[in-house]
């Protein structure tokens, strides 16, 4: 696929926002003119059970919606780095919340981003930003979107939600965004 | 250009419906369409129209029949085994000449199926569900931008022609969400008076809406052969199709809706490598862009039908292209979709096969 084009996923429990982290996203490309395709797995979907989001962002227009081969995954769960590890595209990203995974990608040739997004989340005083937390993390080594336009996607959201979580989540973001620094890339380690 | 938002395919629908001045919905819930009665029931209050989750898919699709005959834009919407439901009512509809617009977000079948998408409806919203020789203008589109227009467009051709017309999408196109310009509602047509509706007889004559023809004798070989006359027009009037690196390609592929969008991203690719490949998908499934298929078979030496089924328009593609080509077929019922790389391998197989059998 051209290098214009970027699908990715993401996973957990249902009741992590993976929903929410996938829709961010998309309000994100919106705000910067790009492309972009957002779907929802649907289903008998339950909170606690697996859900994941993908989304497929693009400069050019948007052939196939669907995800199968994602450059880049951002894992909440065990069960889904059981379910999508081996999906990912070889030398891809995988952001891994550390706190919720009980082992390391087996695969040698992915870019890894471990965080401890639930910790960091209890630390900020609210377990339900690990989501955002390890949105952060995956902005400030992807290189996909801006940050800023994440944050502006974030207040959006919430405006109408609960304006009040606003600055939570952009604090989130950030502590994500610093923890990461801590992980470099296959190609910052060159 | 305009601000784009964000919305799901579902949603998109039913706020280009309500834009159109669609003011009465009936509907029964069924994934994967359960946000478009969602956002009606929302929305319709809004702006004084009427929303009504029927206690059936009958139930839903004669609410409209009823709504249409005392003159409003009425709509439903509803998934595969929901829409066998409806046929019945769908054939009245037809046969008293009352405009509405239908959406089916087909899943897999038969029967009670899956809720994952697929394409096996085509030839029940194409040929005909319902009894009787009555014809549908059916809708494929392949993004959200051409969901909320193709949807207004919808209501504009239904009064003018006085028929139902049907938005065929799939389960993907009404879960996906991308940004869409809601640009404002601008007819496309000049739509007369609606001089046939139920509103109250006061100083006027009295008028009958029915589909029963009794009386005279050949009363409704009359009313079917006018039927025609109008289908016959709308054939000619009503014809959309996209197409996409035709000239000069030895191999057009061909797709509706999802698929559609796959295939073109597929040949785009193929055409930067230099492959002769081109595209034609058709926007509306009836009438079917036959004059496309007539132009192509001049100059292509095969053909490609790709389907989320097990080959329906691929029979509407042999009667276009009059099977003067080879014409291969690639797809699945049940919920199995194409990726870009599979309908590629397609490709390449094909005219490898065609380069071969001309040395």
């Amino acid at each position: 696929m051209d290098a214009q084009s970027r699908k990715m996923i993401i996973a957990g429990f249902g009741g992590q926002g993976i929903v929410l982290v996938g829709n961010v996203i998309a309000r994100a490309c919106v705000i910067q003119k790009k492309n972009v395709v957002g779907m929802v797995a649907y289903g008998a979907e339950m909170r606690g059970g697996t859900a994941y989001a993908t989304v497929v962002v693009s400069d050019e227009e948007i052939g196939s919606p669907f995800v199968d081969c994602p450059d880049a995954a951002i894992i909440l769960n065990q069960p889904s780095l059981e379910k999508f590890e081996a999906d990912l595209r070889p030398n891809g990203l995988i952001v891994l919340n550390t706190s919720m995974t009980q082992r390391p990608p087996r695969r040698a040739d992915l870019n890894r981003i471990e965080v401890d997004a639930t910790q960091i989340a209890h630390e900020l005083g609210n377990l339900r930003v690990a989501n955002i937390v390890a949105l952060g993390a995956f902005i400030a080594k992807s290189n996909l979107l801006r940050m800023s336009s994440i944050e502006q996607g974030l207040s959006e959201l919430f405006s109408s939600k609960n304006p009040k979580l606003i600055d939570l989540n952009i604090q989130a973001l950030h502590a994500g965004a610093e923890r990461s620094r801590f992980c470099p890339l296959k190609t910052e380690q060159a | 250009m305009a601000e784009k938002v964000l919305l799901k395919g579902n949603e998109v629908m039913a706020e280009a419906a309500v834009q159109a001045g669609c003011r009465f919905f009936a509907g029964y819930p069924i994934t994967p369409q359960n946000e478009v009665p969602e956002y009606f029931s929302r929305r319709l209050p809004q702006v004084g129209g009427v929303f009504v989750q029927a206690e059936s898919e009958v139930a839903a699709i004669n609410m409209v029949f009823g709504a249409a005959a005392a003159g409003a834009r009425a709509m439903t919407s509803s998934s595969s085994p929901g829409v066998s439901l409806k046929q019945e009512g769908i054939s009245y509809i037809a046969a008293a000449e009352l405009p509405c617009v239908i959406a089916n977000m087909q899943r897999g079948g038969p029967g009670l199926g899956n809720i994952r998408a697929a394409q096996g409806d085509y030839f029940q919203s194409v040929k005909g569900g319902g009894h009787g020789d009555y014809k549908l203008i059916v809708l494929a589109p392949a993004s959200l931008q051409e969901l909320y227009t193709l949807t207004m467009n919808a209501f504009d051709w239904a009064d003018y022609y006085r028929m139902p017309v049907m938005i065929l999408g799939d389960g993907i196109l009404a879960q996906i969400a991308e940004p869409v310009e809601l640009a404002p509602y601008k007819p496309i047509l000049e739509i007369a008076s609606k001089d046939y509706i139920l509103n109250g007889c006061k100083g006027r004559p009295s008028r009958v809406v029915k589909t029963l023809v009794l009386d005279p004798a050949d009363g409704l070989i009359a009313h079917n052969e006018h039927l025609q006359r109008k289908y016959r027009r709308i054939a000619e009037e009503v014809n959309l199709c996209e197409e996409y690196q035709t000239s000069g390609a030895e191999l057009i592929v061909t797709a509706y809706g999802i698929p559609g969008r796959i295939a073109k991203a597929a040949v785009r690719q193929a055409r930067k490598d230099g492959l002769p490949v081109g595209m034609i998908r058709p926007i509306t499934l009836w009438p079917f862009p036959d004059a496309a298929f007539a132009k192509v078979i001049k100059t292509a030496r095969q053909l490609l039908v790709v389907e989320m089924s097990h080959g329906q328009m691929l029979e509407d593609v042999k009667l276009a292209s009059q099977c003067a080509l080879p014409t291969e077929f690639l797809g699945k019922g049940g919920g199995w979709y194409p990726t870009e790389e599979i309908i590629r391998e397609k490709i390449d197989s094909m005219l490898n096969v065609s380069g071969r059998a001309r040395k």
